[in-house]
């Protein structure tokens, strides 16, 4: 049986993205277990993260494609379709990034010199803070939608993309201050281990550029 | 048994069986947004839907069925072989309930309108002769296919429009929302009386004067809005639901409109559709009984009670399911997008009765969503349906006629 009115509504692409970020934002808050774990040398505990990292980057993953396969060229939205699947593509890496960053230290049981752990800890919960604020910003799609991206809701997210903004800004301080505490040390530190610090630095902190990224193409819908 | 009997008893059948297909199908397009918002239960959406399709039906329904039963052919031409019309009438009832039954067989979105005055222009011009077909009031009628959703396009951009203003986009919706929703319940209940009183209580034989009739609607208008409003303020915010979805409040307040608009689309729907299913059947009768063709009598009430019934009766047996599933569907018309576009659709439906043209319903919902659209109120509509909808709309009128004008010749040779 078909039924015209029923048909002419392609599945819309608000709810999965806001599903999807969760899901992100979940995977990205897993890092704060596994590098506690990390730091006190306990791997069991961090491989048992590790895993739960893995799975929900998967399922983050098989969402996207599911929401890319149901948004067809035809499909004619207030926004444009380029956007969202931008939009779509950067909370992805947001996933991409935790499981790589796991995967870097779990591979080479990397323990952080104990100087510096505290503030490493530190810095991983300021990039998860920003995934967060990314989540709560992608939150607000379905009431942006609703009010057709103008008025008093546009002004509430964006005031939610500049906090993003601070926090960002905030990651940037932290990884600079991380990389000066490493740098001091370097002299008693194995050079390849220092290497892969740097490198796990780097990768942390792009978590929050892709949370970033996330408040820039939100703020790009905004503008529509 | 007289030939005039079995005329009346075929045409009935097929009447009967035209208007439960209309039940069935197409009111769930009227009732399934409400059920899908939560605003109604289907219990709740049969119950309104079976009371205002009847009385849209019965109060309203008069002048498209005079226009399906004799303002297509030329009555004057057949005066002197009015069993034709007769053979041509069951023939395009026919033809258009096998049409309906193959497209959604083959799920193809087509309209009972579209079939039935194909059907009708189909039998006049082949079986009788192309002299025979009103063609200046059949070019209003295909006119009116394109102007009818766009015009409810136009209305539901309009609306949705001042609802984002109004309501919407301020940092206090749902303040906004309990003082502006009755307005919108005042308005939407204003068209549909003044629609009502003006243009369908003649034919149910009840005359006011224009100062009354503006009275009485405006009265109506305020009844329902005060009901409305009295139901508004006992909607309480739900703070914890508030906190992920800021809108789910408001949406309950504009589900309370969506009631009201829900009631006139499905009056619009029985004021315009009972006569693809009656109009034939009252032409045979009005034949039967006189054994010419009149093209002056009056349609006798009890043939719009009879297809109102037979609308309600689909409604209760096949249109409960179909209900529920579209209702499924469409949630993203969330009643503060829904009311807009039925309001639109129920608006120019029941002007279009007024004035005597069959529209289609669905087109012109499906008009009013995409005007909804167009404010940027809709998540996503699926353009490719759109484009099929057009494809089908230029089928089905040949359709239509073809299969009318085989069964036109078939009952020639058949019945007396």
């Amino acid at each position: 049986m078909a039924n015209v009115l029923a048909n002419i509504f392609g599945s819309s692409p608000v709810k999965p993205l806001e599903q999807h970020i969760d899901l992100a934002y979940r995977c990205a808050k897993k890092l704060h277990d596994f590098f506690a774990a990390s730091v006190q040398g306990d791997w069991a505990t961090a491989a048992a993260v590790r895993d739960e990292i893995e799975t929900l980057e998967h399922e983050a993953d098989s969402m996207k494609k599911e929401i890319r396969l149901h948004l067809p060229k035809s499909l004619f939205m207030p926004v444009p379709r380029e956007d969202l699947l931008e939009l779509l593509l950067v909370q992805d890496k947001i996933a991409n990034r935790t499981k790589d960053v796991s995967g870097l230290v779990l591979g080479r049981k990397m323990q952080l010199p104990e100087q510096i752990a505290e503030q490493f800890l530190e810095f991983v919960d300021r990039n998860i803070d920003a995934a967060k604020q990314a989540r709560k910003s992608v939150r607000e799609l379905d009431e942006l939608f609703t009010a057709g991206f103008r008025g008093a809701e546009v002004d509430l997210v964006e005031g939610m993309i500049e906090e993003l903004d601070r926090i960002e800004t905030d990651t940037d301080d932290k990884q600079a201050a991380l990389r000066a505490a490493i740098f001091e040390i370097e002299g008693t530190l194995n050079p390849v281990d220092a290497v892969f610090m740097y490198k796990v630095i780097e990768l942390t902190g792009e978590i929050a550029d892709m949370a970033e990224r996330v408040g820039r193409r939100l703020e790009l819908l905004l503008s529509h | 048994m007289e030939a005039g009997t079995i005329y009346i008893t075929l045409a009935a059948l097929f009447g009967i069986f035209m208007a439960w297909g209309i039940g069935a199908n197409d009111v769930a397009n009227a009732m399934a947004t409400s059920v899908g918002s939560k605003a109604l239960t289907i219990k709740q959406a049969i119950f309104v839907a079976a009371v205002f399709e009847f009385a849209g039906a019965v109060l309203a329904g008069g002048a498209v069925t005079g226009t399906i039963r004799k303002g297509i052919v030329d009555a004057d031409l057949l005066s002197g072989t009015p069993e034709l019309l007769v053979y041509g009438m069951l023939a395009s009832l026919l033809a258009a309930g096998t049409w309906l039954l193959i497209a959604s067989r083959n799920g193809w979105p087509v309209s009972t309108t579209h079939s039935i005055v194909g059907a009708i222009v189909g039998f006049a011009a082949v079986g009788i002769g192309v002299e025979a077909v009103q063609w200046g009031k059949v070019g209003t009628i295909v006119m009116s296919w394109v102007v009818s959703p766009l015009t409810a396009g136009i209305i539901a951009y309009l609306i949705y429009q001042s609802v984002q203003h109004l309501i919407l986009r301020h940092t206090n919706p749902l303040e906004r929302a309990k003082r502006y929703v009755p307005v919108y319940i005042f308005l939407a209940a204003l068209t549909m009386t003044l629609v009502t009183i003006f243009k369908g209580l003649s034919h149910v034989g009840l005359t006011l004067s224009i100062r009354d009739s503006y009275l009485l609607a405006v009265g109506i208008a305020l009844v329902v809005a005060g009901v409305g409003a009295y139901f508004i303020q006992q909607i309480k915010p739900d703070r914890k639901a508030e906190k992920s979805q800021h809108f789910i409040t408001v949406e309950r307040v504009f589900a309370i409109l969506m009631v009201v608009t829900a009631c006139g689309m499905a009056f619009a729907h029985g004021s315009n559709d009972v006569a693809n299913a009656i109009g034939p059947l009252a032409a045979v009768i009005a034949i039967a009984q006189s054994g010419v063709v009149a093209s002056k009598s009056a349609l006798p009430v009890w043939v719009l009670v009879l297809g109102g019934a037979g609308i309600v009766v689909g409604l209760a047996t096949f249109g409960r399911h179909v209900i529920a599933t579209v209702g499924e569907r469409i949630t993203q018309l969330t009643p503060s997008r829904g009311f807009a576009a039925e309001l639109a659709a129920a608006t120019t439906i029941v002007i279009a009765s007024g004035t005597g043209i069959p529209i289609s319903t669905t087109h012109t919902l499906v008009g009013a969503v995409l005007g909804v659209g167009v404010a940027r109120g809709i998540d996503a509509i699926d353009l490719r349906v759109v484009g099929r909808i057009f494809v089908s709309w230029v089928v089905t009128i040949p359709a239509g006629a073809i299969l009318a004008i085989i069964f036109f010749f078939f009952f020639k040779i058949v019945l007396p």
